[in-house]
């Protein structure tokens, strides 16, 4: 298992220009270390969305790398998007499943099934890479090479689960943040 | 009741008129013939989705890349949208042009089709504007929803009132 602020970190240290959309416990985490402001989207306001709208920008910015920070739990409430993804090919989304198996913005309940294969339902919908990670030495020492690799790519992290405290995570101010966000977006993609 | 006739390439003419570069859509039985002729144009990128309630989002992230889509669902895929028009269009004050299927539409109102008896109350309790149109004297609405949504920074729907015509 890997912690949040490690699996956060080394993505971000191979950033570089790229957007980066997120969502639920992966937006806490990314804002703590980010240094792009203006290429972040944190959805909190459209649950499960996150890898359709870094679709979208993908297809929109083919020459911009564009890294998705989902969930588990979202991902199942949107889960034919990997074959939308796949249909698209676009060689620069990078698609990072956090997998703490739990809903942790709700309090920890557990997920209807917690051992899903999601690298190979990826690779079945059509996605050229997919990984795995549980082991934050491995994490750090094969990301490199992954994003030096076109995509679409799915890169599974195990992470231990956090439930939320209560009230903590979605908040008016999250929500009303997000047209700002994607305005910024578009500014910085022009 | 008799409805005038959807010419697809009418339709595509207006959406190429509009700068239109991405039409993100899941095909229903109305829009088949559409389809055909919007894949046949070559300055649209199609963009087919496994459930509309993806189209929303990704026509967020096209916009905020510099990108003009369009989405193009019907009423039923529209209500399987709800979240995503609530969140990622209404919310985050999105122009967006979406074109709806009206399955089950009747001039008359009179349809036991709920699918589309509860198409405009829908969109009028959620805040959407739209036009409808039933036939190609219709289609100088669709300007009209360009321009509804660009100037209220808000989702506008264009709603197919008719099978689209094969050319």
């Amino acid at each position: 298992m890997i912690s949040y602020e490690v699996a956060v970190a080394a993505i971000n240290g191979l950033r570089n220009e790229a957007v980066c959309v997120t969502t639920m416990t992966q937006t806490k985490y990314w804002y703590a270390v980010s240094e792009r402001p203006d290429l972040d989207i944190g959805i909190s306001n459209g649950m499960s969305k996150a890898s359709s709208l870094a679709l979208g920008i993908a297809i929109g910015a083919p020459d911009r790398p564009v890294i998705v920070l989902d969930g588990d739990g979202s991902l199942l409430m949107n889960l034919g998007s990997l074959v939308t993804i796949a249909g698209q090919q676009p060689a620069n989304l990078y698609h990072f499943v956090f997998d703490n198996g739990i809903y942790a913005v709700t309090g920890g309940q557990p997920l209807p099934n917690p051992q899903v294969d999601y690298p190979a339902m990826a690779i079945a919908s059509g996605y050229v890479q997919a990984h795995s990670f549980s082991d934050a030495g491995e994490l750090q020492a094969k990301l490199p090479q992954i994003m030096q690799t076109p995509g679409p790519a799915l890169i599974h992290v195990s992470v231990i689960g956090e439930p939320a405290e209560e009230g903590v995570d979605q908040t008016w101010e999250s929500n009303a943040k997000m047209p700002a966000q994607m305005r910024a977006l578009k500014r910085a993609l022009e | 009741m008799i409805t005038g006739i959807l010419h697809p390439a009418k339709v595509v003419e207006q959406l190429v008129q509009q700068g239109v570069t991405h039409m993100v859509t899941l095909p229903d039985s109305e829009t088949r013939h559409m389809y055909d002729r919007l894949t046949a144009e070559p300055s649209i990128h199609v963009i087919p989705v496994s459930r509309e309630g993806e189209a929303i989002p990704i026509a967020a992230g096209l916009w905020a890349a510099g990108q003009r889509p369009v989405i193009s669902i019907q009423n039923a895929g529209l209500f399987e949208s709800g979240d995503a028009l609530r969140g990622l269009a209404i919310g985050i004050d999105l122009p967006l042009v979406m074109f709806i299927g009206y399955r089950g539409y009747t001039r008359h109102g009179d349809t036991p089709d709920s699918a589309a008896r509860f198409l405009e109350p829908f969109l009028h309790l959620w805040g959407v504007d739209y036009y409808t149109i039933e036939g190609d004297d219709d289609l100088d609405r669709v300007p009209l929803a360009f321009e509804r949504a660009e100037k209220s920074s808000q989702p506008v729907g264009v709603l197919i009132g008719t099978e689209y015509a094969k050319e």
